[in-house]
């Protein structure tokens, strides 16, 4: 039968909606309000509390406090991270199980266990010295003058961080195609130069889960209110002390870490944009086809 | 005699419980073409993978003119070099790839540049004119800033010999470079490699187009199970071989 001969087009009309969606609409419509109507009437949110505390002095501290801790430790944690994982990709077994350990170690205990440790340290060692094993000691430190609440806080996180650092770099190196490291040996690039070479290739895979664990320690650095380091929730936390305002004050430590984490998700998307470059193909139009210029070649 | 440019002796190589090559002997002399041919898995690739010490060899010793590649010799015994002096070897050894390898983050211009800049910290202005030439010579010129994924595979690979000639190599290693590429794209490859063969480029092409083998080669070598079964010039290797594996592989083919 030819096409043509048909009864002709008819116009179209979109499929019949479930009755079921109006009423998950309306089950969601009722939770939303009856959400609204506890947060809003109960007087224990302590809204007024809140508004008075959001933009306070102590409160903007704490944040600073934490926004420096969580830069820091991401950046002692990420090269920390590439350390590990190059050392843990090493043809010298005893490198690579070494890094092994580590990573075993510092992911396999909580955090928070690590954080009280490491402001403890000076129960362990009273002074910490440098000098030869078993042998004369050149110079010592007091511990306590040392590791002060701010360094156990940067040491612990830090250490942590490279652990699972290590991990997402060096997925991000498996990923990257075999054919690649051959190309640049086959250049005659030594190891650093190859390395180069795949280190800028595997940072597209590792942005998303590093965006990740950068959200996550931002929040992990709430840790550290258990060592008395003044930061975003330790601030919270001491004006509570005082005015016994505790929901109210952890409405305003939640808020700073909603917004941030929002934020951070926002620079990872753009992020994710820039390292695409040369895989995501540019929008200016492309005949990639090849046919000129082998027509130009034959005619050389 | 003159030292062949490449000497390949008693070359073993093992993968776990594989024998892949089982004792290659194998010379190219200065300027000529040789195409390695044979079936899959035959171990040409691997053969051309020692040369340049990507995958070293077990046993056996590979120079390139006159010198030993991957090993030093002390005393009465070879040992095997670091890394980084095989890296500094294989700047003389240029090679390209069935699957191009280009580095997709650089544009073909960046990619010719990066050998050059990386491995000899060479004068950037100076490579850039070389590239540019060098891209000239492979007719891409006009693509300079496209990013690898911007090209068709026969421009990929055009720029990855483009790639390869930047080091200014003594001997040019093809692993299948036309295997990967859609039939029509093939010519243009080919092209470039011949006119690379017209100006004395010493070359060893592992192969599947016998067309090429029979217009540019100077000599053949078909390869099966591990060794060299035969070899010669292509008109004797190709047209009448003496063995019946070669002839029952060219018959297929």
């Amino acid at each position: 039968m030819n096409v043509t001969e048909g009864p002709g087009l008819r116009p179209r009309r979109n499929p019949k909606r479930s009755p079921w969606r109006y009423v998950v609409i309306a089950v969601m419509l009722f939770l939303a309000l009856a959400l609204a109507d506890v947060v809003l009437t109960n007087p224990n949110f302590g809204w007024p509390v809140v508004g008075q505390y959001l933009f306070s002095a102590v409160i903007l501290d704490g944040l600073l406090l934490t926004l420096e801790l969580t830069a820091v430790v991401m950046v002692v944690g990420s090269v920390l991270g590439v350390i590990l994982a190059v050392m843990r990709t090493s043809t010298n077994t005893f490198v690579a199980r070494g890094a092994w350990a580590y990573i075993w170690f510092f992911r396999g205990t909580p955090l928070l266990i690590q954080v009280i440790f490491w402001f403890n340290i000076a129960a362990l060692f009273p002074r910490i010295s440098l000098g030869v094993p078993f042998g004369p000691t050149l110079a010592g430190i007091d511990a306590n003058a040392l590791v002060t609440p701010w360094t156990a806080a940067v040491l612990a996180l830090s250490l942590n961080e490279g652990a699972y650092m290590a991990e997402i770099v060096r997925g991000g190196l498996l990923g990257v195609d075999r054919g690649q490291y051959e190309a640049a040996q086959a250049l005659g690039m030594r190891p650093s130069k190859v390395f180069g070479i795949i280190l800028p290739q595997a940072v597209r895979t590792i942005i998303p889960p590093t965006a990740n664990q950068l959200v996550t320690t931002f929040k992990n650095t709430a840790l550290v209110s258990v060592i008395g380091l003044a930061d975003l929730l330790h601030s919270a936390q001491v004006v509570y002390a005082l005015n016994y305002q505790t929901i109210p004050l952890l409405i305003v430590a939640a808020f700073w870490y909603l917004l941030l984490t929002s934020l951070l998700s926002y620079v990872q998307s753009l992020l994710e944009r820039r390292y695409s470059k040369g895989y995501v193909p540019r929008s200016r139009p492309q005949a990639a086809t090849g046919t000129s210029d082998a027509v130009a070649l034959k005619e050389a | 005699m003159e030292t062949p440019m490449i000497a390949l002796r008693g070359i073993q190589k093992r993968f776990d419980s594989v024998h892949v090559l089982k004792g290659v002997d194998y010379s190219v002399s200065r300027g000529s073409v040789s195409c390695l041919i044979g079936p899959s898995g035959s171990g040409k690739s691997t053969l051309l993978r020692c040369i340049n010490g990507l995958q070293p060899a077990d046993e056996g010793e590979v120079w390139v003119d006159g010198e030993l590649i991957g090993l030093r010799i002390d005393g009465d015994h070879v040992v095997p070099l670091p890394e980084k002096e095989i890296a500094d070897q294989r700047r003389q050894i240029g090679m390209v790839f069935q699957r191009f390898n280009l580095f997709p983050h650089m544009t073909a211009l960046e990619n010719v540049m990066s050998g050059p800049l990386r491995v000899n910290r060479a004068d950037k202005e100076r490579t850039r004119d070389l590239a540019m030439g060098l891209l000239d010579q492979v007719g891409l010129a006009a693509r300079a800033d496209h990013y690898p994924n911007e090209l068709s595979g026969g421009q990929q690979q055009r720029v990855a010999i483009a790639r390869a000639l930047a080091m200014k190599p003594k001997v040019m290693l093809f692993d299948e470079p036309t295997s990967a590429l859609d039939p029509e794209l093939v010519g243009e490859v080919l092209s470039v490699m011949r006119d690379l063969a017209a100006e004395g480029m010493t070359m060893i092409v592992v192969t599947h187009e016998m067309g090429f083998a029979r217009d540019v080669a100077d000599h053949v070598c078909f390869m099966d199970e591990g060794v060299i079964v035969e070899e010669g010039h292509p008109d004797t290797v190709l047209t009448d071989p003496r063995t019946a594996r070669a002839r029952e592989f060219l018959k297929r083919g």
